[in-house]
Order: C-alpha cells, then structure tokens, then sequence
C-alpha cells in the first residue's frame, strides 16, 4: 500500500536532489519525506471518514439518541463510547455537555463514559497512530480507550454518586438548540472536507515539527537508550508516566510523534500509550473546568478511576505487545 | 447587529473571537461583537459544544472554529 510512496521519496531525495545513496543524511531525509506523505495521507483519510460519520450526529442528537436509552444500562454505556470517537472534544465543551446530559437525563454513569472516550479516542490520534505505528496499534488504542471509557462509566454508574452533582448543573437550563437544516449529500461531503481541512491546516505544524524532533534525537539518542529507565524492565514506568501524563495536556498531534520517538528510544509499547492516554484523556484545564459541575469527591473519583483504568491498560499492553 | 461569541475562556473560543472581529471589519459591518463567558447564559442559547457564533440571536455555529472566509459568509447571511 506505501510502496509508491517510497518510491516517491527515494526519486525525490536520490534522482532529483541527488544524494549519494550511501550518505545517511540522505537516507534521513529519504525517511523523512516518505514518514511524512504517508502520515498525512492517511491523516486526511481517517480525519475526513470521521468527520462525515460525525455530521449525522450532532450533540444535540446524540443526546437525544443516549437519553432513549435509559433504561438499558450497557447499551447506554456503549452507544456513549462510540459517540464519543465521531465528536470533537474541546475542554471547555466539558462542562455544557455535561449539563445538557444530566439535564436530559441520560444516566450519570453514561455521561462519563461519553466524557471519558470523547477526548481519548478521536479521529487525529487515529490517523497519527495509523501512520506511525500501523493499523493493528491504532485499533488497539481504540478498543482499549473504549474499554476504559464503558468501564469507569459502569463503575461511575454504581457507585450512585448523583448527589455530588454541583446544585449549578441541575439548576441550569438548557435552552432550544435550532434543529439543523437537513444537509443533501453534496453538503455534507463538502463540509466534511472543510473541516477536515482547517483541521489539517491547524496542526500541520506540531505533526511536521514532532516527526523533525524524533528524526532528530533518532540521531542523538541511540534507540534503546530509554529501555534501562521505561522500558518493560521497569515496573514504575507505567505508573510514573501515567503520573506524569495527567496533568499534561497536548492534543494528539502534539504528543504522538513524540510518543513514536519514545518508543524508538526503547520505552515500552504499553507505557507509552498510557502516556498518550493520559495526556489526552485527562488535563488540568479540564479538571478545573469540570469543578464547576463537579463536587470534589465526584471529580476524585473520576480522575481516580480513568487514571487507574489507564495504568492498567499500559500493564497489560507491557505483557501482550510482541 | 449584534454578534456574539459563547465560550469559556479556552484558546479556542479566544480564536473565534479574533477571527469574527477580523471578519466583521473586513466586511465593514455596523455591529457589535461581545464574548458571552457566563455558562448559565451559553447554555440558555442551547448550545453544548463551545465555542459558538451567535448573530441575532441565532446560532449560526457551534463546535468549530472556521475561517475568516467562512466566517464572513455567516455573517452575511
């Protein structure tokens, strides 16, 4: 499938710019070029896929899809985790969606699978993952964002911790969104496009710069040179970077070419990705933000339950991966 | 006209912001530009996903920030 693509970097670097094929400079930026055309073709597919399937759901009609469902716990808890891959994530939109869930009285413990799996698992870290790690790592990252997701949702759930809800989020009323216009296909296709674009043109940036960066200290720091301190040697590092990884926030076209570098400089597979999830998943803005509808033990145990759901999920990957 | 941004503060919606005001002077629009921050006020215009373009009272936009192009085509509206 990339072979084309390598030929297209190797004509680019070795016939037109003319590089000796011996010198490692050139077979650095032969890597490069290839590294980067294939990321963000697979970047623009994914995102745009995506994209589409998200125009069909709305939040307003996510809430309505989630809300039928009360009655049927585990339906709920799955139909949120994957609504929450096609919506966009911002972590100021926490606090509103959290609202408008209560108020249409989807369960509490599906609000937080939807809340747990719409920042973690969305189209970009999907499309990076693809591209730098290959399919069977991205769909790994998204079975297990979704299990953590359905999980501490079901926990959230039974714990029966409705009266930590701050008064503030069952007091505020959600106004009469518009009901959007019926989009024809044509619209639709366009539109995905356009958001896909912008979305492109906004990280173009870190994606390039983080692929720079790990091409880089692929030159200085010999690979393995991490594996004594994080790698599956070490039975601290998932917790540590999960530790690490919480308050952090990036979003994931700013932490997975880092995170591709990690791994090449010998940190496990598992404690990586949790590193990723935890960056991703959980961040201090939004922990402030969620303050506001959340009481301080709700919040707690929140953090608490997703953080341990990811330490896990590194432990598990550290025994199955290779 | 009076346009308003909905959101609470994140780089986002600070984005949403500049963009309209750019747009709005680019089309030389007689209109006020305010930032609603109240979240009390942002849900009342029912909207979940921040940041949003409200103009009127109508909410042209919500979940994303688009360009200034587009932007100016909302307003025109």
């Amino acid at each position: 499938m990339f072979k084309w693509m390598q030929q297209l970097a190797d004509w680019l670097v070795y016939s037109l710019l003319n590089f000796s094929k011996t010198s490692r400079v050139a077979s650095a930026i032969d890597f490069f070029v290839f590294d980067t055309v294939k990321i963000f073709i697979l970047l623009t597919v994914i995102v745009y896929g995506i994209t589409l399937i998200r125009g069909f759901f709305p939040p307003e009609r996510t809430r309505r899809l989630l809300a039928a469902k009360k009655g049927n716990r585990l339906i709920g808890h799955l139909l949120a985790a994957l609504l929450g891959i096609v919506t966009p994530f911002c972590s100021c939109s926490a606090v509103p969606l959290f609202i408008g869930f209560v108020e249409a009285g989807i369960p509490l413990g599906v609000t937080f699978t939807y809340l747990v799996a719409a920042p973690m698992v969305n189209e970009v870290a999907l499309g990076l993952l693809f591209g730098l790690f290959g399919w069977k790592i991205a769909l790994i990252y998204v079975l297990s964002g979704e299990a953590i997701a359905i999980i501490s949702g079901l926990l959230i759930g039974r714990l029966k911790m409705e009266r930590f809800i701050e008064s503030i989020a069952m007091t505020t009323k959600v106004g009469a969104a518009a009901e959007g216009e019926r989009l024809s296909w044509g619209q639709r296709l366009r539109e995905a496009w356009v958001f896909t674009r912008d979305l492109l043109k906004s990280i173009w940036l870190y994606v390039v710069g983080g692929i720079a960066v790990g091409a880089l200290m692929h030159g200085w720091i010999p690979t393995g040179a991490l594996a004594k301190v994080a790698g599956r040697g070490n039975p601290f590092a998932v917790l540590i970077a999960v530790a690490i990884g919480i308050p952090l926030y990036s979003n994931a076209a700013g932490v997975i070419p880092l995170v591709s570098e990690l791994t090449r400089a010998g940190v496990a597979m598992g404690t990586a990705l949790a590193f990723m999830m935890a960056v991703t998943g959980l961040s201090l803005p939004e922990m402030i933000l969620l303050r506001r509808v959340l009481k301080p033990k709700l919040l707690a145990v929140f953090i608490a339950i997703v953080g341990m759901g990811i330490v896990f999920t590194g432990y598990l990957f550290n025994l199955i991966i290779f | 006209m009076l346009i308003q941004i909905l959101g609470m503060g994140c780089a986002k919606c600070q984005k949403l912001e500049e963009r309209t005001r750019k747009a709005a002077e680019e089309l030389k629009l007689d209109c006020q530009v305010e930032k609603v921050k109240d979240l009390q006020q942002i849900m009342a215009f029912g909207v979940m996903v921040t940041p949003a373009l409200v103009v009127d009272g109508i909410v042209k936009m919500a979940g994303r920030v688009p360009m200034i192009e587009e932007i100016k085509k909302l307003l025109a509206k």
